[in-house]
């Protein structure tokens, strides 16, 4: 499995792929020199943007720029058709986990989950139980991260059911792109992405709670300034045409939640939460948060306000749930899975942990409420001490980790120092769940861009490309 | 019995708040051992919103003051008719899967000398959980001494153990994480408790446990006064902990420090 044999992108039986052909005539009539300069040019767009991002755990790093591809990775529309229909049925079934647990739990009374790993995981929030918000949703954005391992081959690594970034880089991505290379979109017919915001609005929108009348105000609510993903949020605000505010921009007042303005208080009916469920509210979880609205709880459980995504749905993105999600999709939908779930070991279980603890070298392991490639390990890539070290980890604490095995990851040609190399990508699509289902006809490509490496993440020195869905 | 209940918390700040927001958990619970004849909770100034009830039954609501003000006093006047039900409690809007409260929290996390006082009571009664609660629950008061004073707000479970000295409070939280350890579900309880003349006087204002047994349900144990909640407690709600089932959660917006007073007393007729 570990064999460095990895399907690429570009290619079929040895031959490019009918997608390909006409980006990589382009390349090949390219010079070299041409394309650094555009290269050069994509990343003065960005500086000029502003898009950037912070590491964290880097001390003085400040902010820094996603390095960007300028080679795009396509999809047919063939190939594309059974994405959708596997990310749609996905994010349906993990919201209808989330109604469920949240309600009745008769996945948990079948029997197909142990009661333990929902009702006594931090991420399951008693505060949201009997909770019934607008068109039965809980998590509006579902941002599951794949990777391909072959032609048909999909699998999906894990969900992102709370506020999955990066939407703003698949937007940009593409806006960039559009401005560098004009004639590839004369030539290709390529889905547009750029409805993505208003397609988020009207999500929004659509799940105003029941006591909202007229037109439902929609905000974003930020952490702040400091928060990594600031840029985004400002970002969709501009594009949306909404207000961003702070948790000391809003107030709660009898029934409902307002926005202080110029022009005195306006009442607030959706919010779409870019902040952590314990910060959002200090009297109902953490009371130290400074960055919360007081009392926002109460009214969103009296059905004065939505929030977007409800507290308590990354109870549906947890990594030990995620093992359980194609039995949710065959419980609730009565289907079968389209995309197929990475075989997984808990390492909370005796059996698992022991091979998990054997085989440390060739898997990878993740922390069971980690994100953003913190605090992983990819055995194949780590040095002795570095596996010695998190061997420590584990066994410190089993019931915080869960391994993988090491995946074929694709490739996908990348414009690296030495020219078109292949570099492993994964695939990060955008589901918005409202009165309607809608996906994004594109995605963000991550790109590892060391040489071999498979970590994709932005904050383990990742790139990104844009993502083209053919009409 | 029939008890009046008269319950005034006033906060003072040092300096003006410009805005002052409460959750309020201060109604009765609508469960078998009660009945609200009537129940009133006010605030000089104090905006409302509607009561909701919580996954545990709980009746909630937010308070809050537009005004800057340095003081609030929250007033709750009531008339409350209680049975004894030895210590069951039913409600029927508690809802929430009792194995939620298997979790722990900072406060009740346990500790090598929970562990130990969780195995030493309950080795004797290894079938029957409900043996197991009352064993619990002695012990947990035999180990801690009632001192008011000896602990603060915000102490936990293991720092009471060690001490050996505590208050209600800190036999809830140290019968709750003992619980848990044995894999009974166990809450934090808020009420008011009648004491008569003759008994030694706690403050009215009261905590204590339920622990839920199976085919029971949820049962209330009072490991200070080592005893099951009868018909001189008044339920009012439950959390994970103490600061999960806080009567009032507040917070204030503006420099300077809070000081509280409370007030409770409670009259009973027997009837």
């Amino acid at each position: 499995m570990t064999q460095p044999k990895f399907f690429n992108e570009m290619y079929a039986g040895g031959k490019v792929r009918e997608q390909y052909a006409d980006i990589l005539r382009w390349l090949e009539g390219t010079g070299p020199a041409f394309i650094v300069d555009k290269q050069r040019e994509a990343e003065a767009l960005f500086h000029q943007i502003g898009i950037t991002f912070q590491v964290y755990g880097e001390k003085d790093a400040g902010e820094r720029l996603i390095p960007f591809d300028i080679v795009p990775r396509i999809f047919t529309n063939l190939e594309w058709s059974t994405l959708e229909r596997g990310v749609k049925q996905r994010a349906q079934a993990l919201n209808a986990f989330l109604w469920d647990v949240y309600h009745r739990g008769d996945f948990i009374r079948a029997g197909k989950v142990p009661a333990h790993l929902i009702y006594q995981n931090t991420a399951y929030e008693p505060a949201v139980v009997g909770v019934s918000p607008a068109q039965g949703v809980f998590s509006h954005i579902v941002g599951s991260d794949l990777v391909r391992t072959g032609l048909d081959e999909f699998y999906v690594l894990e969900d992102n059911c709370r506020t999955p970034s990066g939407v703003s880089y698949m937007l940009e991505n593409r806006e960039i792109m559009m401005r560098l290379f004009p004639q590839l979109f004369q030539s290709n017919h390529i889905r547009p992405v750029d409805d993505y915001p208003d397609h988020l609005r009207r999500t929004l929108i659509s799940v105003a709670p029941p006591r909202c009348e007229g037109v439902p105000a929609v905000v974003i609510l930020t952490p702040g300034t400091f928060n990594s993903a600031y840029y985004e949020h400002t970002f969709l605000a501009d594009e949306m045409g909404v207000e961003l505010v702070e948790g000391r921009d809003l107030f709660v007042r009898g029934d409902f939640v307002y926005m202080r303005t110029t022009r005195g208080p306006k009442k607030v009916d959706v919010i779409y939460r870019r902040i952590d469920d314990s910060f959002i509210d200090p009297l109902c979880f953490n009371p130290d948060s400074m960055i919360g609205v007081p009392g926002l709880m109460n009214v969103y459980r009296t059905g004065g306000v939505q929030i977007c995504s409800a507290p308590g749905a990354g109870i549906a993105d947890d990594k030990a749930v995620y093992t359980y999600v194609p039995e949710m999709i065959r419980f609730y939908l009565g289907e079968e899975p389209v995309l197929k779930n990475v075989p997984t070991w808990r390492c909370s279980e005796a059996d698992d942990l022991k091979y998990v603890l054997e085989h440390l070298g060739e898997l990878v392991v993740k922390e069971v409420h980690g994100s953003g490639g913190y605090g992983m390990l990819v055995g194949s890539a780590s040095t002795r001490a570095e596996i010695e070290n998190y061997r420590q980890r584990i066994l410190a604490d089993p019931h915080d980790f869960i391994a993988q095995p090491t995946l074929a990851l694709s490739t996908s040609p990348t414009y690296v120092d030495s020219g078109l190399a292949p570099r492993h990508v994964d695939l990060r699509p955008y589901c918005l769940l409202g009165s309607q289902i809608h996906l994004c006809p594109g995605a963000l490509t991550r790109v590892a861009l060391k040489e071999g490496s498979l970590v994709v993440n932005s904050s383990q020195g990742g790139g990104v490309k844009d993502t083209w869905v053919l009409a | 019995m029939l008890l009046t209940v008269f319950h005034e918390t006033r906060y003072h700040y040092s300096q003006a708040q410009r805005r002052i927001s409460q959750s309020h958990r201060l109604y009765p619970t609508e469960c078998n051992s009660q009945r609200v004849l009537s129940w009133n909770v006010s605030v000089q100034g104090g905006e409302f919103g509607e009561y909701f009830y919580d996954s545990a039954g709980d009746r909630i609501r937010t308070m809050s003051l537009a005004e800057p003000s340095d003081a609030i006093e929250i007033q709750v006047n009531g008339e409350i008719e209680t049975t004894c039900t030895n210590g069951v409690m039913q409600c029927p809007r508690d809802v929430i899967s009792p194995l939620a409260y298997l979790r722990t929290t900072p406060v009740t996390a346990p500790d090598e000398a929970l562990n130990e006082l969780a195995c030493r009571s309950t080795a004797a009664h290894a079938e029957n959980k409900l043996d197991q609660a009352h064993a619990l629950s002695h012990a947990v008061r035999e180990a801690i001494n009632y001192t008011p004073g000896a602990t603060n707000p915000s102490s936990s479970a293991s720092e009471a153990l060690v001490q050996g000295a505590g208050v209600c409070q800190d036999h809830a939280h140290c019968l709750i994480s003992s619980a848990r350890l044995c894999g009974i579900p166990a809450r934090y309880v808020v009420g008011y408790l009648h004491t008569d003349a003759n008994m030694q006087s706690h403050d009215s204002s009261h905590a204590w446990a339920e622990l839920y047994i199976e085919n029971l349900g949820w049962v209330g144990f009072d490991a200070t006064n080592q005893c099951c909640p009868d018909e001189r407690y008044i339920r009012i709600g439950s959390g994970l902990d103490a600061q999960a089932a806080a009567p009032v959660r507040g917070i204030a917006h503006g420099a300077g420090g809070e000081t509280m007073h409370t007030r409770v007393t409670i009259d009973g007729n027997q009837q």
